[in-house]
Parts: C-alpha cells; structure tokens; sequence
C-alpha cells in the first residue's frame, strides 16, 4: 500500500524541528509499524540522507520504549496496543500519517521520535521500592495476600513506562503512571511500610518534574497500552489524602516487618 | 506538618482543596435552585422566603448575621477554588509547551474541556447576577425587599434571561465533570458504584439546568409576573 508519512524531525540538541514529509509507495500490510520506519530508514541510509530516530528495544509491547503519537493517538489507532505492536494492516491503502514524539516539558525531545523519559525513573527513585529482609528468599505463600489485591495489584504492575498517558494527557499530567507505581506496591503487604511516605516523595517528584495537573479527563487511560485503570489515580488521591492526616503512620513505624 | 505543608504544596492537595470547596458551592447551588422555585408559589410566599433567609437562625443571630456568615463561607469557598483552579491551569499549560499537530485528545467531553474558561465565565456571571438581582444597580427597577418583583422586572428583558440561562447551561457542563472529578479526587471510589458516578453527575446537571432555567423562562412567558 502507498503510504504519505509526515514525520517530526529535530536535530539532537536543537530545540526545534519541523515535519518532513516522507512517501512511502511500497509498505506491507503484514509489516509491523516500526518494520515498516526501518524499511523507510534503510532507504533514507541508501540515499545518504539522515534516518528517522526512534525508540526501541523489545518489539514485543513489554518494554515500553517505543513510544510516538501516530496520527494524534499516542502508540497508533489500535487500542492497548504499542507501536511496536501494532500492525500495518491497521492502515489502508492512500492514508496520511503523522508521527510526533510525545509532547511534555518533563520529556524532552532528544531527536525527531525520541524523547528522554528520565522524568519517570526520578520518580520511581523517589518511592517506587519497599523494604524487605535481604537473604534466603521466603516461603512461596509466606505472606498470605488476598485474591482481588493480588489481581489488582498486577494490574497497576502491567504498567511499561511508556509515557503515553503523560502524552495523552491535555494537561501533560503523569498522574496514571504514579497511581499505576504507587498502586502497585501499596495494594501488596510487602510495600505497606513505606506506603504513605511513598505517595508523598512520588507525587512531590512528579509535581518538580514539571508534569501537568490532573483534571480527570480520562484520556490516559484512553490511550495506555495496558489499560491502566483511573481508578489507580482515585487510589492515589486517597492515599495521599490519609498520609496527610496522619491515617496509617502506624503502619509506616516498623519497617520491613513484612517482609 | 512537613506532610500537611507537602500535600498543599502538592497538585493533588491543591486539587483536594477545590474538591471540597467544590462540593460545597454545589450545596449552595441546590439549595439556591430549590429557593428559586419557590417564585411558582406566588409573590407573597417568595417574599416571605427571602425575608425568612435574612432572619436565618434567629435569636441567636442577628438580623442577617447568619446568611452574612453563609456569604462569607461561599465568598471564601469561590476564592479558594478559583484561586487553586487558576494556579494548576497554569502549571498544566506549562506542562506541553508546544502542542500536537493532530490533538490527542482522547475520551475528553465538553465537559472537561471547558472546566476552566467554565469557571471564568461563571464567576464574572455571578458578578453580574449579584448586580442584577442582589445589589440591584443593573437591574431595571430594583425595590429593595420585593424578591419577586426584582426578579419578574430583571427577567422580562429577553437578553438578561437568555444570558441567565446560557451560564446556567455552562454551569451544568462544570458541574458534570466537577462532580465526577471531584468524587475522583477525594479518592471516592468502589468498585460497586464507580458506574454510579458519571450518572448522578449527569441527574444533578440536568436537575440544577431544567430548575434553574425555568424562573426566567416563566417570565418570558408571562407565566411569572
Ligand atoms: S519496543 Fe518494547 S514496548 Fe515497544
């Protein structure tokens, strides 16, 4: 099928870019998206001209570097799936598509698709680990752990980093992916300990990265690629509310007694 | 208190802020809807009504100390939320400083578009409405005392009527998302009624619209006057 791509490109290190529009008369409807970027790049190389920088690493939708807004969605059309995953079956024949990197203060464009997403593991440093005995690992089945929590904490804990709800978001808020990282240690026994000071240092990391404020539009979890829930984010307020008044501080004095 | 000054500091703690005093703007606009439609019960009784307001809580208030109290709680609520709203607008506009070609914006209604210019638009109307029907210096033939009269002369120009109820109908927008988003921000959420939320957001806007709109929509009519 014919293909018109209208790409983002910027230089590494300059501040800004422009769309450049590329043809692409011969892609595959069996190729995925990024096989169909590297066909277009093994060209632009052949030309002599610069290839097109984007993110990846795994191919397979668990890593989440892959990360670009195609055609004003970010990760494509298809929903909960990456641009790695997604398939140029789900275009047609004549179609338009632009790429854009994903657009935040706190994520910034390293070149053309790439951007630094270093904003997330700050805030992973701020809170996103828990306090355990090191040693001989324990028992399987040691700490005995509800069903629904155990389900829904490996909900939060499909989260991949991507960035996509952050470039989803109209207001450029991270919240999703911190409700995701906070949920998904505090929903278990083993991340109660540090469960209250940890949605404090996270979401106080979030805010100094320069993310945006939440205003419950819903478009992260439109867009996320796993299907993180808002109800993650409501789980967040909450807790973040009971640290402020001082609910739980019991919980938080012996440390890794869990463990 | 290093934690209480880290969830003000906080956008979500600033958010929590205009949850509550959120929610109790709404209370002041149930109640002041449910005031309104005491106008179908003739002058008298809705003079009666307004007068009552005054001597609220009597003996132990004065002569209008206690609605002077409400009015400073709602002055104080409105200045918080407004305050809070306007500062996180601008954070999130420093969020993206350049923006999309084609515009991601996913599972957005109108609704949550429009909270924030909503919210402008609503408090320079209450500006206006005070003058119109409280203060009484925009309005046409203001009697200090005569509720109903104030509100039947002020009504009757088609223009003050068709601007009462367009920012009633922004207000229902706001309150459609507002109420959602801010059970959300309080963290009131189950599993068992998250369903429930989007609906009796839906119910109180269409309830506080149709209520509201019907006072000066009666007096284009003729049937108030
Ligand atoms: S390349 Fe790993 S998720 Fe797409």
């Amino acid at each position: 099928m014919r293909l018109t791509l209208h790409v983002w490109r910027q230089a590494s290190g300059s501040p800004s870019g422009r769309f450049e529009r590329y043809d692409m008369p011969d892609a595959d409807e069996h190729m995925s998206f990024l096989e169909m970027l590297d066909v277009l790049n093994n060209r632009l190389i052949e030309q002599g001209k610069d290839p097109i920088a984007f993110e990846h690493d795994c191919r397979e939708g668990i890593c989440g570097s892959c990360g670009m807004v195609i055609n004003g969605r970010p990760h494509g059309p298809v929903q909960r799936v990456t641009a790695c995953q997604l398939h140029m079956r789900s275009f047609k024949d004549g179609d338009d598509i632009w790429l854009e990197p994903w657009r935040a203060r706190a994520f910034p464009v390293l070149k053309d698709l790439v951007v630094d997403r270093s904003a997330f593991d700050r805030i992973i440093q701020a809170g996103g680990y828990i306090s355990i005995r090191t040693g001989a690992a324990p028992d399987a089945n040691a700490v005995p752990i509800p069903k629904r929590d155990a389900d829904s904490a490996m909900d939060a804990a499909a989260c991949i980093g991507c960035g996509a709800c952050v470039a989803a978001c109209p207001n450029g808020s991270a919240m999703l992916f911190t409700a995701a990282k906070i949920s998904h240690l505090g929903l278990l026994p083993q991340g109660q300990p540090e469960r209250f000071s940890r949605v404090l240092d996270m979401v106080g990391t979030m805010d100094e990265e320069g993310f945006g404020s939440c205003t419950n539009h819903g478009s992260c979890e439109a867009a996320c690629p796993k299907g993180i829930s808002l109800d993650f984010i409501a789980r967040l307020n909450r807790d973040l509310i009971r640290a402020t008044l001082g609910k739980g501080m019991e919980v938080e004095a012996p440390a890794g007694g869990a463990g | 208190m290093a934690r209480v000054s880290a969830f003000y500091r906080s956008t979500v703690g600033k958010k929590v802020l205009m949850a509550i005093t959120g929610f109790v703007l709404l209370g002041f606009v149930v109640v002041h809807m449910i005031g309104n439609l005491k106008a179908f019960m003739g002058a008298e009784y809705f003079n009666t009504y307004a007068e009552a307001l005054r001597a609220l809580g009597a003996p132990f208030f004065g002569h209008g100390q206690a609605l002077w109290l409400f009015r400073i709680v709602l002055l104080g609520s409105v200045l918080i939320h407004a305050f809070f709203g306007i500062q996180l607008w601008l954070v999130s506009n420093r969020a993206r400083p350049i923006g999309y070609e084609k515009t991601p914006y996913l599972q957005t209604t109108a609704a949550s578009l429009t909270m924030r210019w909503g919210g402008l638009l609503i408090g320079g109307y209450v500006v206006y409405h005070l003058m119109h029907l409280t203060i009484g210096n925009v309005n046409p033939d203001f009697i200090p005392g005569d509720a109903y009269h104030n509100l039947v002369v002020g009504f009757e120009s088609t223009t003050a009527a068709a601007a009462y109820v367009i920012a009633v109908f922004v207000l229902a927008l706001h309150l459609y998302h507002g109420t959602w988003s801010a059970l959300q921000t309080l963290g009131l959420n189950h599993p068992k009624y998250n369903s429930w939320r989007r609906g009796i957001a839906a119910v109180l806007a269409i309830v506080l619209l149709v209520g509201f709109a019907t006072v000066p929509v009666a007096v284009q009519l003729g049937v108030l006057k």
